[in-house]
Order: C-alpha cells, then structure tokens, then sequence
C-alpha cells in the first residue's frame, strides 16, 4: 500500500516535470518561430518562411465591387446567386424567416430604402436589385463583435472566423444591410451538393459573403463576378487605374445608405 | 450562514420543490436547443434577437434598482433602509444571475463562452458588459454576505466593505449604462440610436427594482416574523412614483422627437409597435398594455390615499413591474429590428420551448433569491428574537 504510494507519488512527480519540460520546449520552439516571423524581421515572406505566398494572388490596398444593374435581370441574378451560393456550400433551409443568404435581391427600394422618390423610374419598378456584404471599410459588425471572430483584413475585406464565433448576434444588430446569417440548425442536412475546396458551417454560428477570399488567393475572380457576364466588377479602389475606378469615374454610382459612414465598398450603377 | 437555507418549513419545501421541477422543464428544452440549435426559437434572420436578450436587458435593470436602496442607506445613512438593504443587494444577486443565464442560452455555441475572455476585444460593448454584470454581481456578493454576517454577529461591519458599497452605487449605474451602449451606439437601428437609451433605462430600472422589492418586502412582512418595516415600504414606492413618472417622461421625449421631426424610419417603429404596419400589429395590445399599467402605475403612486393602501400597493407594483417588462424587453427589442434594414417588417413571437428555457432560468433566479431571502431573513429574526 505504502509502496504504491510512494511510486504513485513518483509517476506524478515525473509526470509533472515532463509537462513543466513540455512547456519549455514549447516556449523555446515560440522563440524560434518569433525570430522567424517575417513581420518582425522585417524581411520579405518569401526570403524567410517555409510558407511561400502564392503568386498567382489577387492584392489589392482595398476591394471593392460595382454592380451595374442596367445589365442585370431576373435570370442572370438568380445564376449569380446560385453560383456564389453552391461553391459557398450555403445551405437551403426551408423556412424563410431562419434562411441563410450570402448574395440575394430585392426590390430598389428596399435596398435603398433611404432613396425613396415618388415616383420611380419604370425600369426599376420590380427590378431585383444584388444585395450582399459591403465590406465596409468602417464596419460596425466588426466593432461589435466580442471575439474578434469578424475581423477585417488589411485589403478591407470583412470576412469571418467560423471556429472562433460564439454565436451572440451581436454583429447581425450592428450590421445596417441585413447582410449576415444565422446557422439556426445544423446547415449540412440542407446542402445538396457540397463544395469539397469550402468548408462547411456548423449551427450556432453567424456567416457572409467574403468576397470569394478564398479564390482571390487563387487569383481567380469571385464567383458572383464571373457568373455576371460583365455586369459586377471587382478591382483595388485605391488604384486609380483599376477597373471599379474606371467604372466609378465614368458612371453615377450610388451606395447603400452611405449617411450611416460605414463606408460601403459595393457600388452600383442604376 | 448557508445552513439556514436548508432548514424550513413544509410550504418553504414545497416551493423549492416547485422551483426545481420549473428548473428541470428548462433544462430538458435547453437540451433540445443544444441539439437542434437555436431554431428551436422564434427568432430568424431580421429579428435575431428575442425572448431572451428581452429578459437579460430588463433583469439588469432589476438590478441595477437594487442601489436604490443602498444609496440613501450608505451614503446618506438613511436609517430606515437598514433593514432591508440586504434584500435589495440579494435581489441584484439573483437578477444578475439570470442575466448571465439568459445571455449563455441565447448563445447559438455556447461552449466557445470563453472566447470573449480569451480573444477580448475592448471594441465590443459585450466585453464590457461582461465585465460590469460580473464585477456587480462580486460587489453584490462581497457587501450583501459580509454586512449580514456582521448582523449575526452583533458586530459593525468592517470599514472596507462600507468602501466597496460606496463603489457599487456608480457601478449600478453603470451596469445599466453599458447595457444600453450595446444597443445605443449602432448606427443602422433608428429606434436604439438615441442618446436617451440609458437614461431611460436607468429610469425603468429603478422603478422596476424598487416595486419588485416592495412585493418581496410585503411577502417577508406577510410570511416571516421579520418586519422590513412600514416606513421602507413607503418611501420604497415613492422611488418607485418619481422613477416610473421619469420613465414615462423619457419616453415622451422620445415619442416628441420621432413624430414633429416627421423622420420616417424612426415613425415606422413606433407605427409598427402602436398601430401595426400592414397588417403586422401582434406587438399592439402589449404596447399599449404597458403604457396603460405604467399610466395607471403613476396615478395609484402619486394620490398618496391609494399609495399607503397595503392592499393595492403590492397591485400596483405588479403593474408597474409588467408594463416595463413589455416596454423594455419586447418592445425594445423587436421594436429596435423593426423596420429591417431592408426596410420590411419582421414579426417576432417566442416558442414554447423559447418560453419554457426562460422560465427554467426564471426559476433558477428565483431559487436563488429564495435561498438568500432565507438567510437573511432567519437571520434577522435570529437577532430580533
């Protein structure tokens, strides 16, 4: 009894200096990445990291989006919506009101609800208007956001943790164009085909649009442009050379209530 | 102290028996949501917001109102308050822990709770709130438990605990600060974005407190040979007069603004809660409900004949505890979603599980203010005898 004390007491004595040894290792192996860590450094990734850039990325200082909706209708907006909603692995939950959407339409006034004239220009009248994330470049969501689960990225897209969210809902009060989600349930049930190269969601998290980050690292368009036929663009609004600004030079634009000073990065031309 | 809480009469059994069976019924629809998700509720897209975030917001006014009584009594050593501040500290107890409760229930992953410690982010008004619901309840706690046990002992109780009440009379108020700033400083929601958020919920809150406190007074009075003592009662529900008619006063100047500015989208929220907009007008009855119990609240408060009557006294207070509860809980908050920002009119309505989980953690508070009561009840009367 005694005996088995004593070596009880000794397996955790070893055990203890094993995890209190571990927990060296790993301050020393910190130490190393620190070093390495091009930002500190101050060094190019590409000179110093194992991870290499991809070079075929997308940059940009700060995206934005222009939507023409002279060349939009019914049949292009629901192929665009389709084409963001199914590589996106957005789930198609049957009740309305819990549904969950990265990019959909609605009537002019609705998405503009602050541009309300009498009477309306007849070829807007019933027309669906794109809606989706705007990637504010002053973003409330992100502001109210407890853990930082929604965050903005330095080329200004606002794009979303899904492991770290807790679900509180705190950024679908703060967000002013009803661009975030809810995983009411468990939403893999409710997708048909799922996109092997894009994660899942799991319920109780919030989700968006995220401006196709993920083909952008590709050097690929998003998907919503691509499946447009020219009537969404993307481009660095900083550049004045860039395609948005072209656009934004040669056309009346107008953004979704801008007086809110969240800076909306999506542009439309009506 | 805590083995007085578990000693008691066959009623006092049968009600703790009663709050556990209520608290079960919660915890069997709370596994439901755990499994099927927040979908359980009726909450969706537009209003994503409800039942419980209702009752978070409304109970930290609850306890933000128990400083109503530890202000005169610490700061201006208003004597007749001595006997029943220890209530009002136990009922903020309470109160704060069904904050915390609803908050964890309406979290759609809940087990990633320790996110908002571990990834803070100062940005975000719910870390403060965090902080100050917690540190008030630790204030509450430390004050309400070391003064009680002074009392048993016969003993004044030491100096730092009379510092740390005087620290807690800011910190209620800023309980209830911080939790309008969670609504007050979005820019997209009309209804929310006002300066005279907190203010009025500070109003609401210490009418609501003080009148749930005369309630439990007049119970303890009733039930046990502890007497909090007629005087506390009455000018208990003065506070209660002066903070309902500072309430009803706020939300006038709210009503003022909205409706001679002619602003549109912040008239379609008070259309949408007191007339209904096309058609959607589920929320109309409640609203006016409350206008009318606050509105009959102020007359039986003010005409001092129907004031000191014990019989409608405790009448009143329920009045009054309900119509802010409708105001402030869900008319704040399907009011605060409606119009969406698509400018569309989302209706909301709790489910029964939505129902059943509140009264689970409804029952929890209440348990835990049973117990509290019961110790400081028996404690007084352990002294007084």
């Amino acid at each position: 009894m005694k005996k088995s004390r004593r070596r009880f007491l000794k397996i955790a004595g070893v055990s203890a200096l094993g995890l209190g040894a571990g927990s060296a290792v790993n301050v020393l192996a910190s130490e190393v990445v620190k070093k390495e860590n091009p930002a500190k450094s101050g060094k190019k990734a590409s000179e110093n990291s194992q991870f290499q850039k991809n070079p075929k990325t997308f940059t940009a200082d700060r995206w934005a989006i222009v939507i023409d909706t002279r060349k939009l209708d019914k049949k292009k907006t629901e192929k665009i919506q389709k084409a963001c909603h199914l590589n996106h692995n957005v789930p198609e939950i049957p009740e309305e009101k819990k549904e969950i959407k990265w990019i959909w339409t609605d009537k002019y006034y609705n998405v503009f609800p602050d541009k309300k004239n009498e009477y309306l220009a007849e070829k807007l009248d019933g027309l669906g208007i794109l809606t989706l994330c705007n990637h504010c470049d002053n973003p409330p969501c992100v502001q109210a956001c407890p853990t930082k689960a929604t965050f903005q990225r330095e080329d200004g897209i606002v794009i979303m943790d899904f492991h770290r969210c807790i679900g509180c809902r705190f950024c679908m009060a703060a967000c002013p164009y009803g661009s975030r989600s809810f995983n009411f349930f468990n939403p893999r049930p409710h997708i048909d085909d799922v996109n092997p190269d894009f994660p899942t969601r799991q319920k109780g998290v919030v989700e968006k649009c995220n401006l196709c980050a993920e083909r952008l690292a590709e050097g690929k368009a998003p998907y919503c442009v691509e499946a447009s036929d020219g009537a969404i663009s993307y481009g660095d609004l900083e550049d004045p050379d860039s395609s948005v600004r072209r656009l934004l030079k040669s056309n009346f634009t107008i953004r979704r209530r801008p007086a809110l000073g969240t800076m909306p990065c999506v542009y439309y031309i009506v | 102290m805590l083995d007085k809480a578990l000693s008691g009469s066959k009623k006092y059994g049968i009600w703790i028996g009663f709050l556990l069976l209520i608290m079960g019924g919660g915890f069997i629809a709370y596994l439901q949501q755990l499994d099927v998700g927040l979908g359980i509720t009726g909450m969706s897209r537009d209003v994503s917001w409800g039942l419980y975030i209702a009752q978070f917001t409304f109970l930290v006014g609850v306890a933000a109102g128990g400083v109503m009584v530890v202000l005169p009594y610490y700061l201006h050593d208003y004597k007749t308050f001595g006997r029943i501040t220890v209530l009002g500290e136990f009922l903020a107890i309470a109160a704060l822990i069904m904050c915390l409760l609803f908050i964890v229930v309406d979290l759609g992953y809940p087990s990633r709770l320790f996110n908002v410690i571990i990834h803070f982010s100062p940005d975000s008004m719910l870390f403060w709130d965090m902080i100050v619901l917690n540190g008030y309840l630790f204030l509450n706690i430390v004050v309400g438990w070391n003064v009680l046990q002074a009392e048993r002992n016969a003993v004044s109780y030491k100096k730092w605990v009379k510092y740390l009440a005087y620290f807690s009379i800011p910190w209620a108020v800023g309980i209830h600060t911080v939790t309008a700033f969670l609504y007050c400083g979005l820019p997209g929601r009309g209804f929310w974005l006002t300066a005279i958020l907190a203010p009025r919920f500070l109003a609401s809150a210490f009418a609501a407190g003080p009148a749930l406190l005369i309630i439990l007074a007049l119970i303890v009075q009733k039930t046990t040979k502890f007497d909090p003592g007629d005087k506390a009662i009455d000018t208990l529900s003065k506070i209660v007069c002066y903070a309902l008619i500072t309430n009803v006063f706020f939300f006038l100047c709210e009503v003022f603004v909205v409706f001679y500015s002619q602003n549109p989208h912040h008239m379609e929220t008070f259309q949408f809660l007191f007339q209904g907009v096309h058609g959607h007008d589920s929320l109309v009855p409640w609203m006016w409900g409350s206008m009318f119990l606050m509105g009959f609240g102020i007359l039986f408060l003010v005409i001092p004949r129907l004031r000191t009557n014990r019989f409608l006294l405790p009448i009143t207070c329920a009045m009054v505890f309900i119509g802010t509860w409708i105001d402030k809980g869900m008319g704040l908050i399907t009011g605060g979603f409606n119009p969406t920002p698509l400018n569309h009119i989302a209706e909301y309505a709790p489910t029964g599980l939505e129902i059943m989980i509140t009264l689970g953690v409804y029952a929890v508070g209440l348990l835990v203010l049973t117990l509290l009561f019961k110790i400081a009840v028996s404690v007084k009367e352990e002294v007084g005898a």
